[in-house]
């Protein structure tokens, strides 16, 4: 009781009111226009917040990272175009209800939903809070270290399909956190000789230019989309009492949305998913999921707004980022000297209460608002895309320039643009990059540091929280292993069937005997002899 | 027609091998420049050596990406890939538009700037009916006086501003 009332005590400021308030509405609009989405405001308001007290800068990019969701699924429902990337499960059954005439009924159901699963998410937090403050002093070095690889091998393994590549942009962001001065030895590492690159990279400069520039840059190439809006009838309050009919299916999506979004890596998309499957597999009429189902629209609000809350507990107890936004809301702590880790469990933990009240303030600031304000919110979706475009090339300089007052760092940023533009016509993932920056750095320091105490390999994991995080890396890689094994086998079994040549064996040997016989197979079995006597003969 | 393999890759298929075969140069380069670009220092075991995360990134961007090659099943180049880095050339258009506006700024100042990068920029994407250009000209205010004025964002004064007389001029250094 006497956390929470220090907790309120810092709270109680007109500063971080204004921040509150600042951050929901902001977040809601934000959400609430297709193309703009929390990462792109995040990334340009970063470096004004630096000027602000940790709680005040805090609280308004927590404000925005919650509540932009709830804006989210208003295009999501309306025009069936998802206003942040977590939304798109929305569009299955919002946008259903809205083409049969029940707008405001999808609406106010997937507030209910959103502000359930925001409001759960942090009553079990506050509650796991002290749990939460004698398991992170658990964590010392080598345990950080294999929770960032941890970290970063499930965002990895979690893009199907890309884990290559992926893998390989997460390299690139090890990379990147490598480039200029090496703060121990004090030698330079790749600046080619230049004072640019002396001071390094700046995670902000990537971030700005991967999620604001690319963004401006898609938005400004592309054409305006022309959106016919729907009028709302009906009443807003009616969600709460529908939201009152599936107790179960809104208690175990929250709870998805708690466990994956305390996972690094793992998020809103595997929350989604898992306990859409869930109300699907357990509803008596899963013929209506994707049709505009009621539970089908709580299964995804819900598990998506109960992930903000729970992907601060690996920043705050381990100082380890789980996605792009809390590593951006990483370097807010890093500007203030307050270190996320177990320390801030140990010392700090009203801050750390603190800031779930604030979230959960939040979500009732946010939920009133939209109330009463949906009719007018709905207009920002009016917004041209070219138009949007242009606000966020002029808000990026803001972004960028004031950091250090710099045009290396603008032409850097607009550099990373680019690429993060090119990444994006590809439908490839710019979040490896910035994990890969933000863990490479962690994973740096905290290795040198471990290493310095472990005489024989088997020493690095003789601690229990340190064997459990190895062996679920090796459950983590032996899992994508099989997956990619099952994928290869489905595919050649997929090649075989689309076949129009025979499978059966003799009629292979059939084949294999034509070849042999034909004057062309015998001249390529030729040029295979020569070129294989070449390479033998270079032994 | 399009294989199984080709069906089942995720993503479009234009530009991919492009992207891919260039990451992959760009990967190598900076692998064969880790001698030159890093040190080894002597009696450092090998976990604290400089030389030792650089090696981890860039040895990591050529494997992973060489595979990634290896299990791309498009194979040439063709006139979708081409068409597709012509999209890519497009956007440096609006990169160049921003390097101006970032040369400029400390020139002619923050909110001149603005009120001249806003609505040419919303010029040139086709909005030029009277009411969005009022419209860019201010959004081009809000966003200076919000930032500038009340967030109080560094931003310096421009070297025209030397040319306002006393009073004006440190005014407008903070808040213009």
């Amino acid at each position: 009781m006497d956390l929470i009332l220090s907790a309120l005590d810092i709270l109680m400021r007109w500063d971080v009111a204004l921040a509150l308030l600042a951050g929901s509405v902001g977040g809601v609009l934000i959400g609430a226009i297709p193309g703009v989405g929390p990462a792109v405001a995040i990334a340009i308001l970063l470096p004004a917040t630096f000027s602000l007290d940790p709680i005040v800068g805090l609280t308004v990019l927590l404000g925005i990272y919650g509540s932009s969701m709830y804006g989210g699924a208003i295009p999501a429902i309306l025009i069936n175009t998802p206003g942040t990337a977590v939304n798109a499960l929305t569009t299955y059954d919002g946008y259903p209800m809205t083409a049969r005439g029940e707008p405001r009924r999808a609406l106010s159901l997937a507030y209910s939903a959103s502000f359930f699963g925001g409001v759960f998410s942090v009553i079990c937090l506050i509650l796991f809070a002290p749990v939460l403050a004698k398991i992170a002093p658990l964590f010392g070095a080598r345990e950080i270290f294999l929770a960032a690889l941890l970290g970063l091998l499930l965002v990895v393994v979690a893009h199907r399909g890309q884990a290559l590549i992926a893998g390989a942009l997460a390299c690139l962001g090890i990379f990147l956190n490598t480039i200029g001065m090496e703060p121990v030895k004090y030698t330079q590492r790749y600046t080619f000789g230049t004072d640019v690159l002396g001071s390094g990279i700046n995670l902000i400069v990537v971030v700005l230019g991967l999620f604001a520039i690319s963004q401006a840059f898609v938005l400004l190439t592309d054409e305006d989309e022309k959106i016919r809006l729907t009028k709302l009838r009906g009443g807003m309050f009616q969600g709460l009492r529908e939201l009152a009919r599936h107790p179960r299916v809104a208690t175990v999506s929250a709870g998805f949305g708690v466990v994956m979004g305390m996972i690094p890596g793992v998020g809103e998309f595997t929350a989604q998913f898992m306990s859409y499957t869930y109300a699907q597999k357990s509803s008596k009429r899963p013929q209506d999921f994707g049709n505009g189902s009621s539970e089908g629209l709580i299964a995804a609000e819900t598990a998506n707004n109960a992930v903000p809350a729970a992907a601060m507990v690996p920043l705050l107890a381990l100082g380890i980022p789980g996605e792009a936004l809390t590593a951006m809301m990483l370097s807010v702590f890093y500007v203030h000297n307050v270190v996320p880790g177990p320390g801030l469990f140990q010392n700090q933990m009203d801050f750390v209460v603190a800031l779930y009240l604030a979230l959960l303030i939040l979500n009732v600031l946010v939920l009133v608002f939209l109330l009463g304000a949906t009719k007018s919110l709905i207009q920002v979706v009016r917004i041209p895309n070219r138009f949007l475009g242009v606000g966020i090339l002029t808000l990026s300089f803001v972004g960028v320039y004031s950091l250090r007052n710099s045009a290396t760092d603008c032409f850097m940023a607009a550099g990373f643009g680019l690429f993060g533009f090119v990444l994006k016509r590809l439908q490839l993932p710019a979040v490896p990059i910035i994990l890969g920056m933000v863990l490479g750095g962690i994973m740096e320091v905290k290795l040198r540091a471990a290493m310095a105490r472990v005489k024989t390999p088997f020493d690095f994991i003789d601690r229990p929280v340190a064997f459990i995080l190895f062996s679920i890396i090796i459950i983590v890689l032996a899992t994508h292993v099989l997956r990619i094994r099952r994928e290869a086998r489905e595919l050649k079994e997929a090649e075989w069937q689309t076949k129009t040549a025979s499978t059966r064996f003799g009629a292979l040997l059939l084949r294999r005997r034509t070849s042999f016989l034909k004057e062309h197979g015998r001249k390529v079995r030729a040029r295979h002899a020569k070129l294989l006597r070449r390479l033998t003969d270079l032994f | 027609m399009q294989s199984e393999r080709e069906r089942r890759f995720a993503g479009p298929r234009r530009g991919q091998l492009l992207f891919v075969l260039s990451f992959l140069t760009l990967s190598v380069l900076l692998l064969s420049q880790i001698t030159q670009q890093t040190a080894w220092v002597n009696k450092t075991g090998l976990f604290a050596q400089p030389r030792f995360w650089p090696a981890v990134g860039v040895g990591g961007m050529v494997f992973c990406t060489a595979l990634h090659l290896w299990r791309l099943p498009f194979r040439r180049i063709e006139r979708a890939d081409l068409r597709e880095a012509l999209r890519w050339v497009a956007a440096l258009e609006y990169a160049l538009w921003f390097m101006v506006y970032v040369m400029l700024v400390p020139l002619i100042g923050y909110l001149p700037m603005t009120l001249i990068f806003v609505p040419l920029l919303a010029w040139r994407m086709g909005y030029r009916s009277p009411q969005m250009m009022a419209i860019s000209a201010g959004f081009a205010v809000f966003i200076v006086l919000f930032f500038k004025g009340v967030l109080a964002v560094r931003i310096p004064g421009a070297v025209l501003y030397d040319y306002l007389p006393d009073a004006l001029r440190s005014f407008a250094i903070l808040y213009l």
